[in-house]
């Protein structure tokens, strides 16, 4: 009981220190307005890149040195043979690291090969590293997050599952759960799919709804995690729903795509090759909305605070702190409400390749 | 003269915001008409208003 009084608190905490956690980033003092400016821009560039270890917050000591509160994640590179280590050995990307014999350098949150201990990235005209790149498999912030959201959902839905076993009333986490599963079910599997294919379709609805709405809300948290602004991760969602899309289709599906029943015969060759062009367009508006609003609501968080910064004076940081206040209660619905709209027009499109033939053209 | 694309990203709020206007404004006019029908409009309204979105990002993002 106490135990999960603790959790409670700690997640209620988690949300309300979102402010708190920025404004130490910024607390270096005695400089002018213009820097202020530039250094907020690289703050929020930093934030929205994926990076090698996993920093909760920095601050600088009194001596003026540079202090990082987090831990280093495990960087796998594949170049002429798999190499493990830790990102320290980055040093923050600081410094290059040494690996038998090789050594690597971050640059612009990517990894280049150097020559030497004192290596530096060679920049051709257009200002892009010309350094060999090795092969990337490491566990960035946003693998890790992922592979824990992961678990996390495995963990409450199996455990949720279960308790269904032993009785239909849902117990604990269960009580919360289960009416935004039904409500997944039936108000955006049943209308959109129809009662007779729905059920194919439920545990990818479910996880895709939960998946993004938990890792959403995760990029609220002052943990600075934010992995649905990667446009890797949404084009792999979007993907999966292209692929579920392509393969349980029916013939009707694809007899609406290349032959257009019920138009002239002329149209018919106009129109096969633009829906064609649609079945790759539907998943890449998917991909780019979550993209798209994720990441603008971030800068657009991230500057408001970063405002408190610039004016320096009571009315201005209190102005910017009650709108960044709204904007994350904003925030809240938006991580709810792009996770309904890609499971919901996932279903439409499952929808449509599963519908059954009718006269009515 | 270059015109800037500061100006087209400004276009495009305009036009994504005046469609989306239009899609909640005719959705209330819609909810206020039938009262038992929100629950459809709600959603029809969601996907037209995420499909416009979706067009005015893609454009933003080529700005």
């Amino acid at each position: 009981m106490r135990l999960k009084i603790a959790l409670k608190t700690l997640t209620l905490l988690l949300f309300f220190t979102n402010f708190i956690s920025f404004a130490q980033e910024h607390h270096a003092e005695g400089e002018n307005t213009t820097d202020k400016r530039t250094e907020i821009k690289e703050y929020i560039q930093h934030h929205l890149q994926d990076s090698y270890d996993f920093g909760l917050f920095s601050y600088e000591t009194e001596a003026g040195e540079q202090k990082h509160v987090g831990f280093p994640l495990p960087v796998i590179l594949w170049d002429s043979g798999l190499k493990v280590f830790s990102s320290s050995k980055f040093h923050h990307g600081e410094e290059v690291a040494e690996v038998d014999g090789n050594f690597y350098k971050v640059h612009h949150g990517k990894i280049y090969k150097v020559d030497g201990p004192e290596g530096e990235i060679v920049l051709d005209e257009e200002h892009h590293a010309a350094n060999d790149k090795p092969l990337d498999f490491s566990i960035t912030k946003n693998v890790f997050t992922v592979i824990i959201v992961g678990l996390l959902i495995l963990l409450l839905f199996s455990s949720m599952a279960k308790s269904y076993k032993k009785s239909s009333m849902p117990t604990g986490a269960g009580r919360f759960l289960e009416p935004i599963v039904l409500y997944v079910r039936d108000e955006i599997a049943i209308p959109n799919i129809g009662k007779k294919h729905y059920k194919r379709y439920m545990s990818y609805l479910l996880t895709i709804f939960f998946f993004i709405w938990i890792i959403n809300l995760l990029g609220l948290t002052p943990l600075g995690v934010n992995v649905t602004n990667n446009i890797a991760v949404t084009f792999a969602l979007a993907l999966l729903t292209y692929l579920i899309t392509t393969f349980t289709a029916n013939k009707n599906y694809w007899g609406h795509i290349f032959w257009m029943p019920g138009v002239p015969w002329p149209m018919k060759i106009i129109l096969a090759p633009i829906e064609l062009l649609g079945t790759f367009i539907k998943p890449f508006s998917l991909l780019i909305r979550l993209y798209a609003n994720i990441t603008a609501g971030h800068i657009v968080l991230m500057s408001i605070i970063g405002l408190m910064f610039i004016f320096k004076n009571w009315i201005g940081s209190s102005l910017s702190f009650g709108l960044a206040f709204v904007l994350s209660l904003l925030e809240l619905l938006v991580a709810a409400l792009q996770a309904y709209i890609f499971t919901m027009l996932s279903a439409l499109y499952f929808g449509s390749a599963v519908e059954e033939h009718h006269d009515d053209h | 003269m270059e015109i800037p694309e500061i100006v087209g990203a400004g276009l495009i709020v305009i036009g994504a915001g005046l469609g989306i206007g239009r899609i909640g404004g005719q959705a209330m006019e819609a909810i206020a008409r039938q009262p038992e029908a929100s629950g459809k409009i709600q959603t029809a309204m969601l996907i037209a208003a995420a499909l416009i979105e979706g067009i005015g990002f893609a454009a933003l993002f080529a700005a």
